[in-house]
């Protein structure tokens, strides 16, 4: 008994130095960006040994989301949510669509499959090179036309100034109720199969009322900003999300493969002598059996678009205020600017976003495990 | 097994199969005939075209400039892979077989520091660099990546620990065998593949990291990545160069992902925190 517990406590000193380093490179480390993210740390004596920090509270906080100098950050902050939501959606579609296709065990399988998942071994700064060659406005991509006889396109991928899907900064109040009763209304939609009594009065109703007063009354809300301020989706951006597209369809091929070669056979064969077509099967059965794969995939796929910097970085340079984004702005502002406590505010909020969708991801993982 | 026939069905999948395959092998292909092509016949409207005449020269200038930098994530990535791999196998080795209270949420508050973005850490970490006068070389760095990858390396050690039956630990437990010959004897031994696995993925995350690289290492010490981000860098480069040289950052990964695939994509799997 006594060396039973004396191998308990090997055990947890056996771990311990790595849970003290976790906890200050993690927790500690979170917990001082916090603190420097309060305070007027920067500017010429950045750099010091023992810099001059005041506290000045959430003011570095208010001047990136009102300030005239923080309007890039917005932009870039508008430009980071089109890019995630459209990554997810383009290499979680087409991830998903090669793997079905895998799945139908064509000749040179293997091969392929190396193909397609060849990118997520590359750096983003390899990746990010040569696709800004490709993306070169008179070449690349764009004289790919010329070979079958047609016009070259003349779209300016990493350098044009449109943007689309614009929104004025003064409406959203207006535009964050609208998705919050979008939101209701979709839930009460999937609710309704189930109880449609407690659906309609939880979900619905309130969706529909809030929609439609938002709708019908949005001009009395106030303008969440003094001054106009427009953003919008930039095209330039699209090169960078092709690449990444490019870089990450490869990864959730292989997460779906390996989902659909764990449905077994039988399950397979049951469903087709029941009349089900092969569309039928993945529709009804393989992808729904996926789900938590395509949660993870998500989770995984958001993290890594929100921490995006090295891509941004190699095919843009830091210059194209156009397709920044926040990671980016922080690399800038924090080490070219000295301005480590702007820095320091713009990482915290990535870092409130981020843990938005991860913090809940990891506690219903945690307590999946303690069920077991 | 049904016969394969053609039909229209078969030349759709073969067909599209064909046509996202020659998209992905793209910029591959545009990489090599840059490459290849003597600076001067370089242009926009002909970047498709295959080289009139080999250059090989591209190559042996990229190794000459990258070379500094190639050593130092050579250094780095090995060092930094070996010590968070050990770590991590003994976490694992914990985390799976020595459960105690509370060992969980350790563990869950291990994986949130995977997910975390790391421009969150990345000013304190640089102070605290700076303070340990570690700041500028490859310790520092070395440091970070073994310290920011015991999440990832504890996870794929412990899902992997897990496989091994616990009845085996018991009874070795009552042979009197104690914590230590216990990994030393069994576990160890048994974990060759993970180890395989798990350093594979480390190695791939650490040679391919850029966003330390630039901000915690002078040039001296710079890795591959922040080499090659500063050969690519400028708007009047002539392309063979960077061509060359991301060919050249990319070949030891792409190495490993060809010969040992299968680890490399049990690694990607496992790293999913897919359990």
């Amino acid at each position: 008994m006594r060396e039973a517990s004396l191998d308990r406590l090997k055990a947890f000193l056996t771990l311990l130095p790595s849970m003290i380093l976790v906890g200050v490179f993690v927790y500690g480390f979170i917990g001082n960006t916090i603190w420097t993210s309060m305070t007027d740390w920067g500017g010429s004596g950045a750099l010091a040994l023992e810099p001059e920090k005041n506290f000045i509270g959430l003011a570095n906080y208010v001047d990136l989301f009102t300030g005239f100098l923080g309007g890039g950050f917005r932009q870039d902050l508008v430009n980071a949510v089109y890019y995630s939501v459209m990554l997810l959606v383009g290499a979680v579609g087409l991830g998903m669509f090669i793997a079905i296709l895998l799945d139908q065990k064509p000749k040179g399988e293997d091969l392929l499959r190396t193909i397609f998942l060849y990118p997520m071994s590359l750096s983003f700064i390899v990746s990010g090179t040569i696709w800004r060659w490709l993306l070169a406005p008179q070449g690349g991509v764009n004289v790919l036309p010329t070979y079958v006889g047609l016009e070259p396109l003349t779209f300016s991928w990493l350098s044009s100034q449109a943007s689309i899907l614009v929104f004025n900064w003064q409406d959203i109040l207006r535009i964050l109720l609208y998705l919050v009763s979008f939101v209701l209304i979709l839930i009460g939609l999937f609710a309704m199969r189930k109880d449609t009594g407690k659906a309609m009065k939880r979900w619905l109703v309130p969706g529909i009322v809030i929609g439609a007063c938002v709708w019908l009354f949005g001009s009395l809300i106030p303008d969440a900003y003094m001054m106009e301020e427009e953003h919008g989706f930039n095209m330039a951006t699209l090169g960078i999300i092709m690449a990444t597209i490019w870089q990450y369809s490869g990864y959730t091929m292989a997460l779906y493969l390996a989902g659909f070669n764990g449905i077994s056979q039988d399950l397979r064969d049951a469903a087709m002598l029941d009349g089900a077509s092969e569309v039928g099967y993945y529709r009804y059965i393989a992808i729904p059996m996926l789900k938590p794969i395509t949660i993870s995939a998500v989770i995984i796929l958001s993290h890594i678009s929100l921490k995006m910097f090295d891509l941004v970085f190699a095919m843009t340079g830091p210059d194209n205020a156009e397709t920044g984004h926040p990671a980016l702005n922080m690399y800038l502002t924090t080490f070219r600017a000295n301005d480590f406590a702007q820095g320091a505010a713009i990482a915290i909020v990535l870092f409130l976003v981020a843990a938005m969708f991860i913090v809940p991801y990891l506690v219903s993982q945690y307590r999946q495990r303690g069920r077991r | 097994m049904t016969t394969k026939k053609i039909t229209p069905g078969s030349i759709f999948l073969y067909g599209t199969l064909a046509v996202l395959a020659l998209l992905f092998l793209m910029p591959a292909y545009m990489a090599a005939v840059t490459a290849l092509k003597m600076p001067g016949d370089i242009s926009l409207p002909s970047a498709w075209e295959l080289p009139a005449t080999f250059n090989w020269g591209s190559f042996s200038e990229a190794v000459e400039l990258l070379k500094p930098s190639f050593i130092n994530s050579v250094i780095l990535t090995v060092c930094a892979t070996l010590g968070s791999t050990v770590l991590g196998s003994l976490n694992g080795y914990v985390f799976s077989k020595w459960k105690f209270k509370g060992s969980e949420i350790v563990f869950t508050l291990f994986l949130f520091g995977m997910f975390i973005p790391y421009q969150v850490i990345l000013i304190p970490l640089f102070q605290t660099l700076r303070a340990m006068n570690l700041y500028g070389g490859l310790p520092g760095l070395i440091l970070a990546h073994i310290v920011y990858g015991l999440p990832i390396t504890s996870l794929i050690f412990r899902n992997f620990y897990s496989q091994i039956p616990t009845a085996l630990v018991e009874s070795a437990r009552l042979d009197g065998a104690g914590f230590f010959s216990i990994y030393f004897r069994i576990v160890f031994p048994l974990s060759i593949p993970g180890f395989v696995v798990t350093s594979l993925w480390q190695f791939t995350q650490i040679w391919n990291e850029f966003l330390w690289g630039i901000c915690l290492t002078r040039h001296a010490d710079n890795p591959i990545t922040v080499g090659l981000a500063q050969l690519a860098g400028g708007q009047a480069v002539s392309w063979n160069l960077p061509m060359a040289g991301s060919i050249m950052a990319a070949v030891p990964v792409l190495c490993i992902y060809i010969f040992l695939g299968r680890y490399f994509i049990r690694g990607l799997l496992a790293g999913s925190v897919k359990e």
